[in-house]
């Protein structure tokens, strides 16, 4: 499919390498069609690629606009991607017990010339709260949470609540002031959950006779904590939580996100 | 300089706080043909730029808002100002277009471009300026670390992590169980069913303000004003003990604030009925339990025959219903929070015995 090129003379080095190179058997092995600059390979680029394909081939011309959706669901996705990898990287010099967590932190800090992984990590985390807000707030004033998407609405809320909840998570890896008491003042609500929680609403009605079935060391917030405070227990669960369960929850929760767009008839607009 | 910190400190007293939010909301809804235009956006913005220009020149001011952790809500601050100014504007400008019989811009913009290179590129433009600013921001911030956990020595104020703020601010006016399991849940199931409860199949895909009012006026009580102004409340002025503090307050740990809040059950039996609290907590604490079945159960139905009849005709009954009661319990926080300020009330209904208080 490859149009025959023509080196003329005149073209520069840079034009010959590049030509040369588009038809080597690596380059044409990889990429199955010439640039995208004709109707037929704007198709075909949408198509052959993985990572494009999430994407339709034509769209809405209001869609593309940064007017209409402010590119906020973008912006969210890429900023998970770059947790995912600055996560990634942290996990090398991490070890999430009391012994290890709060010292890998500082030698992160002292020991690696001009680290910023912890940084990109950190802010980034607090960026995505603010993305995935003002993405749901872009969504509310377009009013495109109107059928057909009203599903695809509600994935996104599941979403937001597991992007707080990883944020959450992470919030109490660095073992520091900071870390443990914010998840302390967050994980005490736990205790006040009706019927669940050993001071919440309710639980003391649960009993069989004398025994209290809810107590502090099996209500809501245990099962949080893997223990009465916020330990060792807790600190293990927050570090599989947020590195490998909320994660993979929330990465099947895009696909779906992303495929229901599609599905929807892609990004909305009026009838 | 003294006298607009003291005007700044004042202003920012939660009570006058929340209700010059609520006035604002109603302002810029009322208002908006005025608010779309540019010099007021660019304006509010501006002026909210010049107030933390003043501010970084205060030290309490200074040492508050350039703790690294609540750098990102003075970013909130002034993107939510924006985004907020930016979609009622955006839904001005296409109503004038649709009163006009022009239909709303998006319609204008049907045709289909080609994804590669329309959206590609702007994709792959904000991308890189997400990182360039991500990169920067990571390189002048450093993360913090304070000292190594220690269980005994409790920092006062301990916080949450600042999302949840909001949650913890409400825990002032509703005990851990309401605001932070009930309430919270309510939010999710709410937001979850919205699409299911909006029927109003006008505004579907365009932004517009005249087709929707009521939505999203709510919408933005919930969001803007609920949600995000408390954050900033509980972020930036709440200091040792929870106790209030302006922007340019000391945070002093000493700092008194006076505890005079009364139940309503001592209100009408002590005060009113000038007898001693019943033993019972069913005879004591009936007006309170009556008042809340009250709210939850009987006021969504008078509501139904008056005020919100038209709503109950539109929806039926049993989306009239989910809607009201979610509507409900979204005020059961301003209410709250007005009893508390008018009346110091502490709790409608005080059963200690079961952990049960609202
Ligand atoms: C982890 C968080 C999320 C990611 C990565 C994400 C990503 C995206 C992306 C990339 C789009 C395409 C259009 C756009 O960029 O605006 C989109 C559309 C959409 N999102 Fe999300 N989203 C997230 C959370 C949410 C939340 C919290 C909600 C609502 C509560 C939501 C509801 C929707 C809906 C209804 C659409 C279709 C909008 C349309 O067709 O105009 N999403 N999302």
């Amino acid at each position: 499919m490859a149009d025959t090129k023509i080196v003329a003379p005149k073209e520069g080095p840079a034009t010959q390498f590049w030509n040369w190179l588009t038809e080597t058997q690596v380059w044409t092995s990889v990429f199955r069609h010439d640039r995208p600059n004709t109707d037929r390979n704007r198709v075909l680029v949408m198509l052959s690629n993985v990572f494009l394909h999430l994407h339709p081939v034509r769209i809405r011309k209001s869609g593309v606009k940064l007017r209409y959706t402010w590119c906020m669901g973008g912006l969210t996705f890429f900023l998970f991607l770059s947790l995912t990898l600055t996560g990634l990287l942290l996990m090398f010099y991490y070890r999430p017990t009391l012994e290890y967590a709060y010292t890998d932190i500082v030698g992160l800090r002292e020991h690696v010339p001009l680290g910023i992984m912890r940084e990109m990590h950190r802010w980034g985390a607090h960026a995505m709260v603010i993305t995935v807000w003002l993405h749901m707030f872009r969504v509310f004033m377009t009013g495109s949470y109107k059928p057909p998407r009203e599903f695809n609405w509600s994935v996104g809320v599941i979403m937001l609540v597991l992007t707080l909840l990883l944020s959450f998570t992470g919030y109490l890896l660095p073992w520091d002031q900071l870390a443990i008491w914010a998840i302390t003042v967050g994980s005490n609500m736990a205790r006040a959950t009706p019927f669940l929680g050993h001071e919440g609403p309710g639980a003391q009605l649960l009993r069989l006779g004398d025994v209290p079935l809810i107590h502090a060391a099996d209500d809501a917030r245990f099962a949080l904590l893997g223990g009465t405070f916020v330990g060792e227990g807790a600190l293990l669960r927050f570090y599989v939580l947020h590195c490998v369960g909320l994660p993979l929850v929330i990465a099947v929760l895009m696909a779906v996100h992303f495929w229901r767009v599609r599905k929807d008839g892609g990004i909305s607009g009026p009838m | 300089m003294g006298f607009l910190k003291g005007l700044a400190n004042s202003i920012a007293d939660p009570r006058l706080f929340f209700l010059l939010a609520v006035g604002a909301l109603l302002l810029a809804v009322w208002k908006r043909e005025t608010v779309a235009s540019n010099g007021v956006g660019y304006g509010l913005l501006g002026f909210l730029g010049l107030f933390f220009l003043f501010g970084t020149f205060d030290a309490n001011f200074r040492l508050i808002v350039t703790k690294p952790d609540n750098v990102p809500i003075v970013g909130l601050i002034f993107l939510l100002l924006f985004f907020v100014w930016y979609s009622i504007r955006e839904g001005v400008l296409n109503d004038r277009r649709i009163a006009a019989g022009n239909g709303p811009i998006e319609k204008a913009e049907s045709d289909r471009v080609w994804v590669w290179p329309d959206l590609v590129y702007t994709e792959l433009i904000s991308l890189i300026l997400c990182s360039v600013v991500l990169i920067v921001w990571s390189i002048f911030l450093k993360a913090p670390l304070e000292q190594p956990a220690n269980p005994a020595n409790t920092p006062n104020p301990s916080k949450a992590p600042w999302y949840f703020l909001g949650l913890q601010e409400m825990l002032v006016y509703f005990d851990p169980w309401l605001a932070g399991v009930v309430l919270p849940s309510l939010i999710i199931v709410g937001l979850i069913c919205i699409p299911y409860i909006d029927k109003n199949p006008k505004g579907n895909g365009y932004y517009t303000f005249v087709e929707r009012k009521a939505e999203i006026t709510i919408f933005l009580f919930g969001f803007a004003v609920l949600w995000a102004s408390l954050i900033v409340l509980g972020t930036f002025l709440r200091g040792p003990n929870w106790n209030f503090f302006g922007p340019f307050e000391f945070w002093d740990i000493h700092k008194l604030a006076a505890l005079t809040n009364v139940d309503l059950s001592e209100y009408i039996w002590v005060r009113g009925l000038r007898t001693g609290l019943p033993q019972q907590w069913y005879i004591r604490e009936i007006f309170g339990i009556l008042l809340v079945l009250f709210y939850v159960f009987a006021l969504p139905v008078i509501l139904a025959k008056g005020l919100f009849k038209t709503y109950y005709e539109k929806l039926g009954a049993p989306r009239y219903y989910v809607a009201t009661f979610l509507f409900l319990m979204m005020m059961s926080l301003p209410m709250k929070m007005l009893a508390r300020w008018i009346f110091n009330l502490k709790y409608i209904v005080h059963i200690s015995e079961f952990f049960f208080n609202i």
